[in-house]
């Protein structure tokens, strides 16, 4: 077992895997800790984090200085490999062409996805964010409560290791004693953002990140995690060992060649193989589900080498191929028992597709110019951040509260004396009147540090105009029909990102800074990022309490076809404000185990 | 602001920042065309230099104006060499000849920017080029253009030339080992610790 090529494939499998990031990782990880066989496929390439990873390099050694381009649209040094919001010879349509009606999607084709490249911000849902609808009556509620999935974020928080602390606000959860690495002290400019928006009644606090700020315990760990499995319990022990601690340079998103952070082939993939239990092959484009007498059998995938049609067999299936992939194979495993295509009697694969409300300010503060250098790289991204704090103004009578929106957002943060790029020193006319020559190098040496930038991260409520489905005449390269994308945000969503704006600026002002030109932006539709911009995409197959109305059960199992499982954000009933990585992956553990539980009992 | 020069404005700050925040922060979408670029999958910890992964387009003459001009944005002093001095104009080379639209819309307006300064220079300073002119005589014709909000209508072009050239300028030289020192970038490099500013950063700032 191991990395394996479409000739060593085993003939069956007890689990087909589809997809190696947070949820296909995480599944992949419990199922075969726990003795069930399982073939991963991944529709990327193989991708080694150890060797792979651009530690310390600067701009200065990168084509453009590391800039933007279509082929890295993160930069020059972002982990993703053949990936972003458009895939060569993979398109997706859009079924308008007004510029606000527009998803875009991003995927990363590589062994462990978008686990390599994200943000590692890891937050949990809180009680309210699992029964939004009985709140406030908008959206659905989940079929679980927060009851439900605590323990299992948990579990995921001690073994992927995510940096934070417990402080007691409304629906932030706290974590049990022992499950969070320390909290890296605040940047200067983070603790005068906690400082001003503290006297505006926002609360700044260490934001939850997976890094190790301290490496993982594994003496005491792996037996919280595996009770009464002690070679699982060995093998996580060993793959903590292998993890080394953050060593306070290199931004998170190159990835990590030390492991030192979350990403599913540093952190979920080497005990599973090590297990002999999981199989992985790469450059497996899987495009259909196929069944057999009501369940599924297997998949097909194009082995993207060859271009061959090949098929795997198991005896349960997991799409987590990401939540519109995972839907797009739903939808194309269309046959003639299965007209919609396959789990789709309910008619809602590929409904409900939200992202998260995106809006982003800049200024600069004069406090925090000519300050004596010093290192401020920390743990490669941000150290504070302020949760969602007025819960008091929603609830079922929001509308008569001020808000003018029914959901909350949290505000990330950039602040700091970072490693220049190609933007350094770049736009500044609006302070320094159009300097050049001595003045110019006095006023980049004056500035350097001084900027802030609020990134809002809001919660979207499902609507009905929001969605992706086949496109009738478009093929990617593979001869595999791609999704079409209809897009809407609604008013709860344009004015939470013009609050966003107004908060911004009133914080900057409030730091004694000035809004960076041309800002805020108060029209919530021009504020507000277009779909798919933030990547949490999420829904298009939910998880609900009827079979009429949802795709899966709250285990993530399909309501007709009881050995088919979702297990990536498309099971979201709601998108919280919190980044979704680590949701995914507790609702993954809870699924895997929930699978182990039925094949023990004879009932898969 | 429309839709599209607003989500600009507010990319370009995420970019200009290099900050680190989940996701949504610097897209560049391919528009047609087909780019000749480093591809979706380039090897990530080779070191590159200039003209190296596509060709250069600056001739003679504009290699010389070119540098001249980075040579009075930013000049050598105590603390570093000159933009000239690091061949910063090598990377703005690299950068208006790159096989993407962001960059590829920059290559007009510096080819003709720099044409303009060599007519103008030519003009003022009895057909002398820009790199032969004295900081004083430069810095005659830089004054008139290098605010684009106070520049007098016959220069409004001229201005949005120079500054995006000082913008090219200041990324070119603030990446460079020079110019990261320079800024007092100490960052970086391992360390077993990170304890935070120093006291009296904090103090500095009312934080402590």
């Amino acid at each position: 077992m191991g990395f394996v090529t479409t000739r060593n494939l085993a003939r069956d499998y007890d689990v087909i895997v589809v997809g190696s990031g947070a949820g296909g990782g995480q599944t992949a990880y419990t199922l075969a800790l726990e003795g069930v066989k399982v073939l991963m496929l991944e529709a990327g390439r193989y991708y080694d984090f150890r060797t792979e990873t651009p530690m310390f390099q600067t701009s200065h050694d990168a084509p453009l200085r590391g800039a933007s381009t279509p082929d890295k649209a993160f930069g020059f040094y972002d982990a993703t490999v053949d990936g972003g919001w458009q895939v060569p010879g993979e398109p997706y349509t859009q079924a308008s062409d007004n510029e606000e009606q527009r998803f875009e999607w991003w995927r990363a084709r590589m062994l462990g996805g978008r686990t390599n490249h994200w943000g590692r911000i890891s937050l949990r849902n809180g009680p309210y964010d699992f029964k939004p609808h009985t709140r406030d009556g908008l959206g659905f509620d989940w079929p679980i409560d927060y009851q439900d999935l605590a323990p299992y974020y948990d579990k995921v928080e001690m073994l992927v290791g995510i940096y934070g602390t417990n402080e007691g606000l409304e629906n932030t959860p706290d974590s049990p004693e022992g499950c969070l690495l320390p909290a890296p002290a605040a940047r200067v400019g983070e603790r005068l953002v906690a400082q001003r928006a503290g006297k505006l009644g926002i609360p700044v606090v260490p934001i939850h990140r997976a890094v190790l700020t301290a490496k993982l315990d594994d003496a005491r760990i792996p037996a919280l995690l595996h009770p009464g499995n002690p070679r699982a319990q060995a093998l996580v022990a060993q793959s903590m060992r292998e993890r080394a601690a953050c060593f306070w340079a290199t931004p998170c998103s190159r990835g990590c060649s030390i492991g030192a952070t979350y990403q599913s082939p540093a952190v979920h993939l080497p005990p599973a193989l090590a297990s002999g239990n999981l199989d992985v092959l790469c450059d497996a484009m899987v495009y259909e589900v196929t069944t057999r007498n009501g369940k599924a059998s297997g998949v097909r995938f194009i082995d993207r080498k060859t271009g061959k049609h090949i098929e795997a067999k198991a005896r349960a299936v997991v799409l987590s191929a990401s939540a519109c992939e995972s839907a797009r194979i739903l939808l194309n495993s269309r046959t003639s028992a299965y007209p919609q295509g396959l789990a789709n009697s309910s008619g809602k694969v590929g409904k409900y597709v939200m992202d998260t409300v995106g809006s982003d300010l800049a200024g600069q503060v004069p406090l925090l110019e000519n300050l004596p250098p010093h290192n401020e790289d920390g743990a490669g991204g941000s150290h504070m951040y302020a949760p969602w704090w007025l819960y008091g103004k929603q609830g079922a009578r929001w509308a008569e509260q001020g808000l003018g929106f029914p959901r909350g957002y949290h505000i990330e943060m950039g602040t700091g004396r970072r490693m220049p790029g190609a933007g350094t020193g770049a736009g500044l006319e609006w302070l320094t009147k159009g300097s050049y020559g001595a003045k110019f190098k006095q006023d980049v040496r004056r500035t350097f540090g001084s900027f802030v930038y609020f990134a809002g991260r809001g919660e979207m409520i499902p609507n009905e105009q929001s969605f992706c489905e086949i496109d009738p005449a478009t093929k990617d390269r593979f001869g595999i029909p791609v999704l079409r994308f209809h897009w809407q945000w609604s008013e709860h969503e344009t004015r939470q990102a013009a609050h966003m704006q107004k908060t911004f600026a009133e914080i900057v002002g409030a730091m004694g800074g000035k809004v960076l030109d041309g800002g805020p932006e108060l029209d919530g539709r021009k504020a507000i990022a277009p779909g798919g911009y933030i990547i949490h995409e999420v829904g298009g197959a939910i998880m609900g309490a009827d079979r009429r109305s949802s795709v899966t059960n709250g285990w993530g199992q399909t309501w007709d076809v009881p050995n088919l499982f979702l297990s990536d954000g498309a099971p979201f009933a709601s998108n919280a404000d919190k980044n979704p990585t680590l949701t995914i992956m507790a609702l993954a553990w809870r699924q895997a185990d929930h699978i182990v539980d039925r094949f023990r009992k004879k009932e898969l | 602001m429309d839709r599209r020069t607003t989500l600009q404005w507010m990319l370009a700050a995420a970019a200009a920042l290099s900050v680190d925040v989940s996701a949504g922060a610097t897209p560049a979408r391919k528009k047609g065309g087909k780019p000749k670029g480093y591809g979706t999958d380039p090897l990530l910890t080779k070191r590159y230099t200039s003209g190296e992964l596509w060709p250069l387009t600056f001739d003679a003459a504009q290699n010389r104006s070119a540098q001249a001009l980075c040579g009075l944005i930013i000049p050598a002093d105590d603390q570093s060499p000159s933009a000239a001095q690091l061949q910063v104009h090598r990377f703005i080379d690299e950068w208006i000849s790159a096989p993407y639209p962001n960059q590829a819309k920059d290559k007009p307006l510096i080819l003709e920017g720099l044409a303009w300064l060599e007519a103008e220079s030519a003009k003022r300073f009895g057909g002398k080029r820009f790199d032969q002119l004295d900081v004083a005589q430069q810095s005659q014709i830089a004054d008139d253009i290098c605010w684009t909000e106070s520049a007098r209508p016959e220069f409004a072009t001229a201005a949005r030339f120079f500054k995006r050239f000082r913008d090219l300028t200041a990324g070119g030289f603030y990446t460079t080992p020079d110019g990261m020192k320079d800024v007092g970038f100490v960052g970086n490099i391992p360390s077993v610790t990170f304890d935070g500013p120093p006291l009296k950063v904090l103090q500095i700032v009312g934080v402590a």
